[in-house]
């Protein structure tokens, strides 16, 4: 049996410049058995992270400090889910009946999205973190959706009477960070919303992301400003940390990507 | 519209259109189902598929799917048809039509004289008859060949995009991913990238840097940076080293106009980057991608399935004589195309209408982590598009494009293409590779790091 042909001296000091995996070497034009086994590990964790249930009941215990309400989507199951974008958006019947009228200046709605493990590990620390930093507001209860996409909060917010949603998702997985969150504030939630009138925070995870308290720091700023102007969208630009803000193609770009 | 029915195991089945006919004789997918376009059963299905067999060719130079006076796609598609070319099939059916292709008949000059004469739904409804090894049997015979500074689609040869993205567009990351591809012989249809940051200085940096490059090693290549039609056009204003212009394209005007690009400004793209004269070997100037799902996803589908609008989307990248084409197959997700058999299915078919319609088809052999899909999968499908001929397919290091966060072919993979199947580089490649001491004389990778050695020396 021959060795697999080493390659990977001579790429030791490009490697350091780019997370992609170069200088692999090969075994004939395969990939090293090594190699191979780590990218099927990120693969099943990345599918792993897609298909997991969301456990409710653990998350509602991380919330223990707020009053939580569970709802689901019109999606029956994940692989129906996964068909079909548009039953994630809307509330499954008779869902809007554990909805009743809260009004509040903001809500915290919580979307398993397409990865259940970016919420079960970030949500409720980054509710914590940023209600915390949102004294003097009338907070609303925390809604938790299963099979649920980013529009469902509209749905929800407005059942509630919620002035602004800031629903966190679970972002679609890639093979590096496999539970990564977003967040999507949006004033006026109504079914209908345009993603143009929603502005977004991505990449909210402990894989060198964005740090819970950068995130609770960004939502509280942008709720501020969200309601004092009566806008969310590309008309409220973020100025909390001028050094950190997307531009705006970037937070359109945002947006408009399938696992919303 | 009562000739739109069919008698089948007693039951008589009816169709309201030309378009719905066409939908539901497509084989199934999630992206049809989501528009509600999808048969209701397997046996209507084939009910469909039975009287889109017996449809006159001739029938769809006569009902556009969606409205001349509305869309300028169908006015390309009509305005430009040939007649001439289309006198050879005039005269047949669907079903007759995939008869012929399937036959010795139909040869390779056969072919080729054909395309101008054949419209995007005439190929889509014929795909639709077809059988995946159908898919692949025809395309095999098609010769289409492109250049720029290689020659593509020559017989024996498949060529690579090699996709060095960057999620931060670290220029230092790119040129270790692109290193890393040559050293695997991949790069040949084009050195291209997804900027992470899409505006006009970053994409006049990234192009200078592949520039400096491609003139450092001397490598016959091109390169591309895949921004907006725009931006290409403001780059090429100000001077920057545009080799091809980039575009997505739909089949539909209202899909277009959600990529925000029109006919008019490909055209004026399309003839700037011509008047630049990059090219050595060639002036095909044009790098288009599309992909089944891209206007529903717009929500401008007009109730015609996925795979018939794909097609039309050939035609808007016909009118500029593009060096490559690919089609994105698993990248938009799983409510498009749902697992690996249907991506696979999608990949045979857009490379078989594309081809046929005269174009230098590619493919990107992918998938998105929420597909039910796997490496497996992509090891069959690009196997079996090496078979049918593929332009050229994109690889990324390790098959993990770490900026897009989607899985697409390693560099490893081109690399089993052309040992398994004793196909080959681009030419003008191939003898540099040679000469660069990376590859023996049967094009197979050579067992020694000291081509590697040179190209990272000559980086350093």
């Amino acid at each position: 049996m021959s060795a697999p042909t080493d390659t990977r001296d001579p790429w030791a000091k490009l490697r350091a410049a780019t997370p992609a995996r170069i200088g692999l070497g090969r075994a004939g034009t395969g990939l090293p058995t090594s190699d191979n086994l780590d990218f099927q590990f990120a693969h099943a964790r990345a599918r792993d992270a897609v298909h997991s249930a969301l456990d409710v009941s653990r998350l509602e215990q991380d919330l223990a400090a707020f009053e939580v309400i569970q709802v689901t989507s019109a999606a029956p199951d994940r692989a129906t889910y996964l068909r079909r974008p548009d039953l994630g958006r809307r509330l499954g019947a008779n869902e809007g009946a554990n909805l009743p009228a809260q009004p509040c200046d903001v809500m915290f709605v919580i979307a398993d999205g397409l990865s259940s493990a970016a919420v079960q590990t970030h949500a409720a620390a980054v509710i914590e973190a940023a209600s915390a930093k949102l004294t003097g507001f009338a907070i609303g209860p925390v809604v938790i959706a299963t099979q649920a996409r980013v529009a469902i909060g509209d749905e929800i917010g407005q059942a509630i009477g919620a002035r602004l949603t800031v629903l966190l998702v679970g972002e679609r997985p890639g093979l590096t960070v496999a539970d990564s969150l977003g967040a999507y504030l949006t004033y006026g939630p109504a079914p209908g919303v345009k993603d143009s009138a929603r502005n977004c925070l991505s990449n909210i995870h402990a894989k060198g992301g964005m740090s819970y308290d950068l995130a609770a720091e960004k939502i509280a700023w942008l709720t501020r400003a969200a309601l004092r102007m009566e806008l969310t969208g590309t008309g409220l630009k973020e100025e909390a940390d001028p050094t950190e803000i997307p531009d705006a193609s970037d937070a359109t770009q945002a947006l408009n990507t399938p696992q919303t | 519209m009562a000739h739109y029915r069919c008698n089948l195991g007693g039951e008589l089945f009816r169709f309201g259109s030309l378009g719905e006919v066409m939908a539901k004789a497509t084989p199934g997918r999630s992206g049809d189902a989501l528009a509600g376009l999808i048969a209701g059963s397997d046996v209507e299905r084939v009910a469909a598929q039975m009287v889109l067999a017996d449809l006159p060719l001739k029938d769809f130079l006569s009902e556009a799917l969606i409205p001349y006076e509305t869309d300028e796609v169908t006015r390309l598609i009509m305005d430009s048809h040939d007649t001439a070319a289309f006198a050879p099939v005039s005269h047949m059916t669907v079903g007759q039509f995939r008869d012929w292709l399937l036959s010795d008949q139909a040869s390779a000059p056969v072919l080729k004289s054909l395309a101008p004469g054949l419209t995007p739904e005439m190929v889509a409804a014929v795909s639709k008859l077809m059988r995946n090894r159908d898919l692949i049997a025809v395309p095999r015979k098609i010769d289409v060949v492109t250049s720029f500074r290689s020659t593509l689609g020559l017989a024996g040869r498949i060529g690579s995009r090699l996709q060095p993205n960057h999620p931060a567009d670290d220029l230092k990351g790119i040129v270790a991913s692109t290193l890393d591809g040559l050293s695997y012989a991949v790069g040949d249809a084009v050195i291209g990238i997804n900027p992470a940051t899409d505006n006009i200085p970053t994409a006049m940096s990234l192009l200078s840097m592949l520039d400096e490059l491609i003139a450092r090693y001397e490598i016959p290549t091109q390169s591309c940076v895949l921004t907006h039609v725009t931006n290409s056009i403001e780059i090429m204003n100000r001077g920057a080293p545009l080799d091809l212009v980039f575009q997505s394209v739909a089949g539909t005007q209202a899909a277009n106009d959600g990529f925000g690009v029109t006919l008019a400004m490909l055209k004026e793209a399309h003839e700037a980057a011509l008047s630049l004269n990059r090219g050595t070997v060639g002036n095909n100037v044009m790098y288009f991608e599309t992909g089944q799902g891209s206007a529903l996803s717009a929500e401008a589908h007009h109730g015609v399935d996925q795979q018939t609008l794909e097609v039309r989307a050939y035609a808007v990248c016909r009118a500029f004589d593009p060096l490559i084409v690919n089609t994105v197959v698993g990248f938009i997700g799983p409510e498009y195309l749902y697992d690996g058999k249907e991506i696979t299915r999608a990949g045979l078919e857009d490379h078989f209408c594309g081809k046929l319609l005269g174009l230098p088809m590619g493919c990107d052999v992918c998938y998105t982590n929420h597909a039910e899909a796997d490496q497996n999968d992509m090891d069959v499908l690009m196997t079996l598009l090496a078979d049918a001929r593929a332009h050229f397919l994109i690889a990324v290091p390790g098959a993990d494009d770490i900026m897009l966060n989607y899985q697409s072919l390693s560099f490893h993979d081109m690399a089993y293409l052309r040992n398994a199947f004793g196909l080959k580089a681009a030419p003008e490649f191939e003898s540099w590779l040679e000469g660069m001491g990376l590859i023996n004389d049967h094009g197979h990778l050579i067992d020694s790091t000291h081509g590697t050695q040179r190209l990272l020396e000559a980086a350093s």
